[in-house]
């Protein structure tokens, strides 16, 4: 895949005859330095994983290991291969959970964050407590989730929207906050209000920083689904982890995890074409 | 429309910024303001476009009490927005004022030519020059209609050549659309190749301390700088502004 630029190159201005014309030359297209190719940026993780990878396959068999304790990770392809029906059905409870969960996060992280931006008063009244939020052991939660809510939906979406609303809550905020208050007094000059100034500058300002939040969150709310399921759940990788652990099938516990790394990796990467389709003025501005 | 500003006063809590300051606008008129820095010159022009309101004073047109719509403010920073194309950078001002999208970008697009920034209408601003960008944001406020003019320091942060360039030009365009203007500059030269008249304020809190009038034919070139009238009255603005400094 190659990524051409797209850019509308514009064409040259005919100066005004005063103006020395090197003012009014056209945008040259900047050398794509920073960028390598989607190949350039793949391989090196790529060789990373596979050297890994076959340094464990070689001690496992060296040391003679059991696969209860420790499969080799041509094991675990193999039985996660042998039992892809079961790892999918699972996989879907999981990515319902991860997407109920994570949209209500980002309701509430939205709506807080505009909330505390156009109120100073509950700004100092809410984000210590967002803080404070962040503090609760979830290990210790999740399972009193259980207990309040049983095993339905509710108590996973709970858990994943309080792992991951605080990094989409913070991030908005400090993007609304990083508004040039010169930018405000333009917008009042021209007879904007708060409003205009939201909409028209904090707004889009923030959403660099709302994407990087973006991605942390996406990954926590992965992880927050599956350990929601681990403590209890009647489908999911994280309760398919849990059994499987206690008949010794550790390759299948790790077939599951590879499936989760992929699963977030998915997902993180999804982040980067909405971010194109939303705002694709960012992937310029960041060069 | 004649702008008159009469006795305005300012202090930030126990700290006075503007001490009076009174001063007419003639319409078609281009007048200066220098003073040095810290002097209040921006809390001035923050007073005029209706950002910050006097503890004393008022700003008049033709004598009724002047709204925010009377000036167009153009800041130091040029404050176009990335995410933003060039031309829809240059209509925010009218959006804000409820102007439809479609006539707003009309409206903006003919002064593209006379700016020098035709074809770069949907580029976005980080593919301009410093000159270019200034260009784009005195567009954005020529288009709101304003009455008056404010531009605080606009060629402030380019290089010696391209500011020469844009003094030429914006000299030019003035004459052509026959705007009235108040511009803050630190630069004497520029204040007198580009004025009518010439204010400088007093170290802060600012007066007015010394009013100088530019009587060279327009439109001017720079030829004109080697005008003895044009030495004249640099070399008065040096003395009255270092006069200033040692108080």
């Amino acid at each position: 895949m190659t990524r051409a630029d797209h850019r509308p190159v514009a064409e040259p201005a005919t100066p005004p005859p005063s103006l020395p014309g090197r003012a009014g030359r056209p945008p040259a297209r900047r050398p794509s330095r920073g960028r390598p190719s989607l190949l350039r940026r793949v391989a090196p993780p790529v060789l990373v994983v596979l050297l890994l990878l076959g340094v464990w396959q070689w001690a496992v068999t060296v040391l003679a290991v059991r696969p209860q304790v420790l499969p080799t990770p041509l094991r675990v392809v193999e039985q996660g291969w042998a039992f892809r029906d079961v790892l999918w059905a699972n996989t879907l409870p999981t990515l319902q959970v991860t997407a109920v969960g994570f949209a209500v996060s980002l309701a509430v992280g939205w709506v807080l964050a505009v909330v505390v931006d156009f109120s100073p008063w509950l700004r100092r009244a809410l984000v210590p407590l967002l803080v404070a939020s962040q503090t609760l052991p979830i290990i210790a939660i999740a399972p009193l989730m259980i207990i309040w809510f049983g095993f339905g939906l509710l108590p996973k979406v709970l858990v994943i929207a309080l792992v991951t609303f605080f990094p989409i809550a913070v991030g908005l905020i400090e993007g609304f906050s990083r508004a040039d208050p010169e930018a405000a007094n333009l917008l009042r000059s021209m007879g904007g209000g708060r409003w205009a100034e939201f909409r028209y500058v904090r707004l889009p300002g923030a959403l660099p920083s709302f994407f990087t939040a973006l991605r942390i969150a996406i990954t926590y709310a992965v992880t927050g689904a599956i350990f929601s399921e681990y403590v209890g759940a009647r489908a999911g990788l994280g309760i398919y982890m849990a059994q499987q652990k206690n008949s010794f099938r550790t390759d299948l516990v790790l077939a599951a995890v590879g499936v989760t790394a992929l699963v977030s990796v998915a997902l993180f990467g999804l982040t980067y074409l909405v971010e194109r389709v939303v705002a694709p003025w960012i992937r310029g501005a960041r060069r | 429309m004649k702008i008159t500003v009469d006795g305005l006063e300012l202090a930030f809590g126990d700290l006075p910024v503007l001490d009076g300051v009174s001063f007419d606008v003639a319409p078609g008129e281009f007048v200066s303001i220098l003073g040095p820095s810290g002097c209040g010159k921006s809390t001035l022009f923050g007073v005029l476009a209706g950002l910050v309101e006097p503890d004393r004073g008022r700003v008049l047109v033709d004598g009724a009490p002047a709204g925010r719509e009377t000036f167009g403010y153009m800041p130091q920073k040029d404050l176009l927005f990335p995410w933003r194309t060039v031309l829809d950078n240059t209509t925010l001002g009218l959006e804000v004022a409820g102007v439809r999208r479609r006539e707003a970008r009309d409206r903006a697009r003919e002064l593209f030519g006379p700016f020098g920034l035709a074809g770069f209408e949907r580029s976005r601003p980080a593919e301009l020059s410093g000159g270019m960008r200034q260009r784009a944001a005195l567009l954005r406020t020529v288009v709101q209609d304003r009455e008056v003019l404010l531009l605080d320091e606009p060629f402030g942060a380019l290089d010696s050549l391209t500011r020469t360039a844009m003094q030429e030009w914006l000299e030019e365009v003035r004459g052509r659309f026959g705007w009235t203007v108040l511009l803050i500059t630190h630069d004497i030269r520029e204040a007198v190749f580009l004025s009518d008249r010439v204010l400088v304020l007093s170290p802060r809190p600012a007066r007015v301390a010394r009013e100088v009038r530019v009587d060279l034919p327009r439109p001017r070139e720079v030829g004109v700088l080697t005008d003895p009238a044009f030495a004249a009255a640099e070399a008065e603005l040096l003395d009255t502004l270092r006069g200033g400094t040692r108080l």
